[in-house]
């Protein structure tokens, strides 16, 4: 019965979602400022309709955790003896049940901004909402006409089929609803977007009122997308953290236009400088995460056989993606030239370098794009080609080099315009830092020239970041400012961290007896024994590893080669040991047979990566620094608000001093 | 703001400009549906079609019948060369495939990858068996040597060691005549 | 949107051996270093750079896959035998085409790889040259778009 209300909600939403569009762009036709009687709708649509969202979720979500097995999507995707968090996350680890997930936080966001959002003219609101009706509806179609969670069964079966054990995992409780509230965020942006194109808003004022959506849907991105790499990590068992597979690529476009995109909106707001930039960069970071999804769910890549690939989807988000990308790319076009770009900057300026790293974000952008989507343009032609990290990673380094360098020196130039030489001594600092780290590493040994410029960069880079602090008083410089600094100084980290593994990391592969020692990098790695244990879903032989560091304290590992029974797959759980300066990974493998000596080896991997941690610490650092950037909006946002108060109370009280008589009105504070 | 957004003279580049990305956009919708109508297919095609079969000469698989060198299939007649194993299930589901084209005349010799004796003959002895010799290839070698990525896959010899068709996956019923075309092709 | 890393882990089932599958030991190399530092970083760097045939989107250096075990041991031996990572390549290319190999080399299906980031890194210097690259700018005219 729950499930049936769920479903019902879920239609009863669609329609809202209607009314809200309707309501919304009918507000339109009316003259600007007057007020349409057609825009009382949209408003209370948006909210009511976050509502019954929410409840269809919550009654997905109830079938998933008592196991309802007359629910076909419960049935095929868990399993009566599966752990009970893992049942709960396997709501969102099939394609409908993520798809109900991302409507459901489209709808709680879209409610969020009808409920909260005054700033906006009235017009401008009415736009955007009936934008974001128009989105909600289209995959609330979606969902209704060709991937329904609530279908029911005939009849209950006796047991579900349960859910993929790499997904048995913590790892999809945070990653994939992180990663679409930062997609859905982006809708949010490119409704307004859309908004105050179509009212010809495109002003400072817009853009303090888009700001926190970027920020926040780029701060859940930067976390998914670490979150992810890191699951991945140690999920997959072969010391892996990017792979530039298809799918990670759909997730990297959206962050890679965010990061531009809350760069221009920045500049929008407090230069009004980049106004059509902004726009654009609106509909593309949108346009990513949708073609992200229609990537993913279609079947068109290779990559994605996991979703059941359905033709009829693939055409629907087709059909979708044309309504949307194409339609506001039509609107920009048509828009854009009468949008005057604002105010003008030199070269050397803040808004200049911004500019450049736009520019190089965006190219890093088609970079990515195109070697994603290229594989799908020869198979056209019958032809198959693979394009993975041996082009992606220098084809991405020949922009991210100058971005990273325009990066460092950027936060210290002044708005509008600024002279090179007065930041002479900080750009000489910077280029003897990279220079040093470059003759560190070369003396060091013979690396690659990508981790090399990497870990110069990164050197480079972190004491970049903290130079705009230099002189200040520390107690005093705006909470926006240190979460910039936050989040520069967390590139820094994470290239760091990824150019360090890429360039030291060290690989013991083994098979050995329990007994027998390995070395690698300062660890001796002595296996004590293989023994079999069970879980509630799985049996596993379970391998204890003693290790220690240059002769230290040893600790003990215990890396599992897994069976799931349902469904059958063998998966390697990996036992990570966290150092400062990096971790050991250690796997089990297979039995590799009978050594000489009459006992049984086993296959063992293990690796030494040095500050690999620091890669997911700086994606943390990056989200951090994008807190306390919205952090720091809202108190400022918030004090204006409060000084308009108290300057409209000291009129009013001399008002009241002053008698009876109305007071002459007052200059604004 | 610099005044309304008002229309200034502008450089014609920026005209066309903002067509770009609803340009592209419509080339990678038309590419997108394109591609959402043609059947999808993953399998690795062997660029060997065409090429001389590669050097091998495999140890027997099970006790019983002789392993398979490259030079077996030098002598005039077309044959099939059935990359399988014990452990296949395909395997299984193409066995009475194999039989028609044995009885139809067809000589097939199978390779059996990464498979032990005992298991080859038990397969046999409960599948029935097709193959006048069984190579065994413990380490993929002669599969990779033959662009083959996956088990079954069934290629058409012809008299000169000349690999002529490669067929990927199990062979349904409806492709025994194809290879019967095919190998009939190779005479 | 979706589950993208998820879908990753997801392909991984594809590649998973299921226990079921082979009872031979895979071949030597497949799960063993060189002994040669210097070769068996050589082959390192190949094998991150072949695909897999059987899983999707992996390369041969991240697969439990028996055939991307035995993939492996072909690399190492060949060069352990003095072969170049680019001989190998090619040997695989030869047989798989340009699918086996994550590394897309110049050629008449892969040459826009190549010749677009060269059109990006163009359009780049353009739009920075013509945003940036003007006089000093007065804030009386509203300037052209980017």
């Amino acid at each position: 019965m729950l499930v049936e209300i769920g479903h019902a909600a879920l239609w009863l939403a669609a329609a809202l979602a209607i009314l809200q569009m309707v309501s919304g762009a009918l507000a339109l036709r009316d003259a600007p400022g007057e007020p349409s009687p057609y825009a009382l709708y949209a408003r209370p649509a948006a909210v009511v309709q976050a509502l019954l969202a929410a409840v269809a979720f919550a009654t997905l979500l109830h079938a998933f955790a008592v196991t309802d097995l007359s629910v076909k999507l419960v049935a095929t995707n868990s399993h009566s003896m599966k752990p009970f968090l893992y049942k709960l996350t396997g709501t969102w680890g099939n394609h409908e049940g993520s798809m109900l997930l991302w409507v459901t936080v489209l709808a709680l966001s879209g409610g969020l901004l009808a409920f909260a959002e005054r700033r906006l003219p009235e017009r401008t609101m009415s736009a955007t909402l009936a934008v974001q009706g128009f989105v909600a509806l289209g995959f609330y179609t979606f969902l209704l006409l060709s991937s329904n969670p609530f279908e029911r069964l005939p009849g209950p079966v006796a047991e579900g089929i349960g859910l993929n054990p790499l997904l048995q995992d913590i790892g999809l409780a945070v990653h994939p609803p992180t990663l679409y509230v930062g997609y859905v965020g982006l809708s949010v942006a490119f409704s307004l977007a859309m908004g105050a194109l179509i009212t010809r808003e495109v002003n400072p004022n817009f853009a303090k009122v888009m700001r926190p959506w970027v920020l926040g849907a780029w701060v859940f991105l930067t976390f998914g997308i670490t979150a992810g790499s890191y699951w991945a990590y140690y999920e997959l068992g072969w010391g892996g953290w990017w792979f530039w597979d298809p799918v990670e690529n759909a997730s990297l476009m959206p962050w890679l236009a965010a990061t531009a995109l809350l760069h221009s909106v920045s500049v929008l707001a407090a230069r009004d400088a980049l106004r059509t930039w902004t726009i654009m960069l609106g509909v593309v970071a949108f346009s990513m995460s949708m073609l992200g999804t229609f990537l993913v769910r279609s079947g068109v890549l290779t990559s994605v056989h996991a979703f059941a690939v359905d033709p009829e989807r693939g055409t629907l988000l087709l059909v979708l993606l044309g309504l949307y990308i194409g339609g506001s790319l039509a609107i920009f076009a048509l828009r854009a030239s009468s949008i005057a770009e604002g105010k003008r900057f030199t070269a050397t300026s803040r808004e200049g370098a911004l500019v450049v790293n736009n520019v190089m974000l965006c190219a890093i952008l088609a970079i990515v794009l195109l070697g994603t989507l290229y594989p799908l343009l020869t198979e056209a032609f019958d032809v198959r080609v693979s394009v993975g990290p041996p082009y992606f990673n220098p084809a991405s380094a020949i922009f991210a080099i100058p971005m990273f360098m325009v990066m460092a020196v950027g936060p210290l130039l002044r708005w509008k315009d600024d002279s090179p030489a007065r930041i002479g001594p900080e750009l000489a600092l910077l280029g003897a830092i990279a220079l040093v780290a470059v003759a560190l590493v070369a003396f060091l040994g013979d690396y690659p020239v990508l981790p090399t410029l990497g870990l110069a960069l990164a050197a480079a880079l972190a004491v970049a970041a903290l130079l705009p602090l230099k002189g200040r008083r520390l107690t005093r410089v705006p909470t926006a400012t240190w979460g910039m600094v936050m989040a520069h100084f967390g590139v820094a980290v994470a290239l760091f961290g990824m150019a360090s593994e890429s360039a030291f990391t060290q690989e013991r592969l083994a098979a050995i007896a329990p007994g027998e020692i390995e070395e690698i990098s300062g660890w001796t790695v002595q296996l004590e024994s293989v023994d079999p244990v069970s879980g509630p879903n799985w049996t596993a032989m379970e391998a204890r590893l003693s290790v220690s560091r240059d002769g230290g304290e040893p600790v003990i590992l215990r890396p599992q080669a897994r069976n799931f029974w349902s469904p059958a797959q063998a998966t390697s759980e990996s036992s990570l040991l966290t150092r400062w300066d990096g971790q050991l990974y250690a796997v089990i493998g297979d039995a590799a047979g009978v050594g000489a000596d009459g006992k049984l080896r086993w296959q063992l991997r293990v690796w030494w990566k040095p500050f690999v941690t620091f890669i997911w610490y700086g994606g943390l650092l990056i989200a951090f620094g994008g807190v306390l950037a919205i952090v720091g909006r809202v108190q400022v946002d918030l004090r204006r608000r409060k000084a308009v108060r108290v300057g409209a109370e000291r009129r009013d009280e001399k008002a009241a001093l002053a008698g009876s008589r109305p007071a002459a009105p007052e200059p604004a504070e | 703001m610099s005044g309304a957004q008002a229309t200034s003279p502008r450089n014609p580049l920026n005209r066309v400009w903002v067509w770009v990305p609803l340009i592209l956009f419509i080339g990678f919708g038309a590419l997108a549906g394109f591609m959402l109508t043609q059947p999808k297919d993953d399998l690795v095609v062997s660029q060997m079609v065409g090429k001389p079969l590669p050097a091998f000469d495999l140890r027997p698989a099970t006790q019983g019948l002789p392993g398979a060198s490259a030079d077996d299939f030098r002598d005039g007649k077309p044959r099939l060369l059935n990359i399988w194993a014990s452990w296949c299930l395909p395997c299984i589901a193409e066995a009475p495939q194999l039989e028609a084209l044995k009885a139809s005349g067809v000589e097939i010799v199978g390779i059996a990858i990464r498979d032990r004796p005992e298991d080859v003959a038990t397969f046999l002895e409960r599948h029935g068996n097709p193959y006048s010799r069984i190579g065994a290839d413990d380490r993929s070698e002669v599969q990779l040597e033959l662009g083959s990525s996956g088990v079954p896959e069934t290629f058409v010899i012809d008299g000169q060691g000349i690999i002529r068709h490669q067929h990927i996956g199990d062979i349904r019923e409806s492709d025994v005549p194809t290879l019967l075309e095919k190998v009939r092709e190779a005479q | 949107m979706s589950l993208p890393r998820t879908l990753a882990l997801f392909l991984l089932l594809i590649a998973a051996p299921l226990s079921a599958q082979d009872a031979v030991p895979p071949a030597p190399y497949a799960y063993t270093q060189l002994e040669d530092p210097a070769q068996e970083a050589k082959a390192t760097a190949l094998m991150q750079t072949l695909r897999c045939l059987k899983c999707q989107s992996q390369s041969i250096a991240d697969s439990d896959a028996p055939m991307a075990g035995d993939m492996r041991h072909q690399v190492r031996s060949r060069i352990a035998a003095g072969q170049e990572p680019a001989e190998i390549r090619a040997w695989l290319v030869d047989r798989y085409g340009d699918y086996v190999s994550y590394q897309p080399e110049v050629s008449a299906t892969t040459w826009p790889l190549f010749a677009i980031p060269a059109l990006f890194f163009a359009i780049a210097l353009l739009v920075l040259a013509r945003r940036l690259g003007r006089e000093r700018s007065d804030d009386t005219k509203a300037g052209d778009a980017v």
